[in-house]
This record gives C-alpha cells, structure tokens and sequence, in this order.
C-alpha cells in the first residue's frame, strides 16, 4: 500500500525544492571578495579632479564604498536613505562613480544633493571589474585591516540597513 | 500586423527614453590581432554575462559584457594564458561566470546527481521485472481448456458466418 505513496513523496520532496528556489534572488551572487582583501585603487575624485582618493587612505576605518550612476535607475531609489545613513554617522560612505560622465554626476547631485563624503570617478569602469561590480548600486563594508565583510547588490533600503549594515559596523568598530 | 511587430516597435519607442541615460560607452573594437580574436571568440563563449544572465560573454550586448571583452583583449595581449584570464575572472565574480560549473565537492549532485537517478531507476525496472518473472509462471493448456478454447473459436465462426 505504501509503495503507491512513493511517488507522491517524491513530487513533494521536488515541489518543496521548487518552492525554495522561487522565492531566491537569482540576481544576487554569492560575492567571491568576501572576506579577501580590498582591491586597491587610486582615482580621481568627482569635485575635485586634482585630488585623488584611495582605498589605502580608509586604513584604520570601517567605511562604505557604494557604486553609483547618474544611468542607473535603482540609485535614485537609494538615494535619499543614504543622506540617512550619512548623518548617522555610523559608517563614512564614499561614492565610487561608475561609468559615468562626470558632467552628468555633478548634473545628479545638484539636483538630488550629495550625501557622500567623496565620490572617486571610475570612468572607464575598470575598478569595477576588480570589485566584481555587475548592477550598480552595489555598497561594500570594508573593515579597519581593509577587507571587504559585506556586500550588497541593489539598492539599500532602510531594511537592508537596520538588519544588515547596522549590526555588522557595529561589530566590526568594537574590533 | 504581427504581435511581434506591434512588440518591436512598441520596444522601437521606448529606445529613445534609455539613450537619454547613457553610460559612457568604452569602445568594444575587435583587436588588430586574429589569434586573439580567435581565443576570444573560444573563451567568451564559456563565460556567462552577470547582467543578462542566460547569455554568453560573446552573445551579450550589455555594457560590462564589452567591459569584460575589452578586458580579455587586454590580458591576452598581455601574454596571459586562458587559465588565468578565467581564474582573474573568477576570483572576482565567483564561479557564477563559468558557463560550465568546475567539478568540486559543492557541484558533485549537479554533475553526478542525474546519473545517480538514472542508476536507481534502472535498480528499479531490474527488481520489478525480475518479480514479475517470479510471479506469472507459464501454464500448458490442459486437455480440457483446449478443448473449451475450440469449442468458443467454432461458435464464434459460426456467429459471423
């Protein structure tokens, strides 16, 4: 009698297998950075050309380098909460500019406001390359020692913030 | 008209209000150099796109696909060999960009798990035909079932005749 039930337990092992699989991202990757070294990076910054900025001049800090275009449109959903964060002062948020015009960057933060500390300009996005950036915006946590703790895909809404940023800084400043 | 056709140029009008927030665009020229663009070719189709998921580096028109084009012109004209091209790519974008996934103890059920279905299926079929051999025996027709067999056969011929 149980024999006949076989295939039934069978379907339901594969329907609870398809079930997860549909409420998973496939968008978001596992990051191969994770916990590797910072790639390091020396470009110029947005407002001030002559200057330069560095991922070796964070040492010391915990920071957040976030990706973003003045093309991308899921940067402008984040973009309010980042003046946020900024005033917190929990982490200092740097820009990384991604493939972008620097006319039109400028054009984006007057028009929305600027809440990063700097945006460095990766015109050409090549630096992006070596962060393994592939959807702009992407936020990174890199700690005092220069290693990336976290990375996140997509926009950073309050919830990603409150459950998945806030805890970490906090944790990796009492280091 | 078509329903594609209404959908292409629905798409058609649509183009322009992306053109209006443009990326800078990084020239993706094929280089001066066949052999290149021959490994190119080889190599790009064993790399999947981040951004279109479903297609190959060589088939996706997206922006970091040419980025990452460009980039392997780059190395290979840098003398770098295509197990370190793919292993720079990796070690920035995971294994994900590797169309074919690598063997390792994480991709065993992927790789192994379809034969091991098809070796207990085939477990399966064996066990049930064996027992089925088991339970229906050949039986000889007895004098008397022959005889009852003819005896239906004639008045069936007799009916249709």
């Amino acid at each position: 009698m149980f024999k006949y039930l076989i295939p039934l337990a069978l379907f339901l092992v594969l329907v609870v297998f398809l079930a997860i699989g549909l409420t998973r991202n496939p968008q978001e990757l596992p990051s191969a950075l994770l916990d590797k070294p910072a790639p390091t990076f020396r470009l110029p910054q947005l407002k001030q050309p002559d200057k330069t900025f560095s991922a070796e001049d964070m040492r010391g800090k915990v920071w957040m380098l976030n990706v973003w275009a003045s093309w991308c449109v899921a940067c402008r959903d984040e973009h309010p909460f980042l003046f946020e964060y900024q005033k917190s002062g929990v982490v200092p948020i740097y820009g990384l500019n991604y493939k972008d015009r620097p006319e039109d960057a400028l054009g984006w933060l007057g028009e929305l406001g600027d809440p990063y500390l700097l945006s460095a300009v990766d015109l050409d996005g090549r630096v992006a390359i070596d962060y393994g950036v592939y959807g702009a915006p992407e936020s990174y946590i890199i700690d005092k020692n220069g290693t990336i703790r976290l990375k996140h895909v997509g926009p950073v809404m309050p919830e990603v913030w409150e459950k998945k940023i806030l805890p970490l800084v906090q944790e990796l400043n009492r280091q | 008209m078509t329903r594609s056709r209404l959908l292409a140029l629905l798409l058609l009008l649509l183009l322009p209000s992306f053109a209006a927030m443009a990326q800078v665009q990084t020239e993706d020229q094929p280089s001066d150099d066949p052999v290149i663009e021959q490994r190119l070719a080889k190599l790009s189709h064993e790399l999947r796109c981040l951004q279109c998921q479903n297609q190959t580096l060589a088939d996706s028109p997206s922006d970091l696909a040419a980025d990452l084009r460009r980039e392997i012109r780059a190395q290979m004209k840098a003398g770098k060999s295509d197990q370190e091209i793919i292993a720079f790519l990796t070690q920035r974008y995971g294994q994900f960009i590797l169309y074919r996934p690598r063997v390792s103890p994480l991709t065993y059920l992927l790789w192994f798990g379809p034969f091991v279905f098809l070796l207990g299926g085939l477990v399966v079929l064996f066990r049930y035909i064996k027992q089925r051999r088991d339970v229906i025996t050949e039986q000889p027709l007895t004098v008397e079932d022959r005889r009852r067999a003819e005896e239906m056969l004639a008045s069936s011929r007799k009916e249709t005749a």
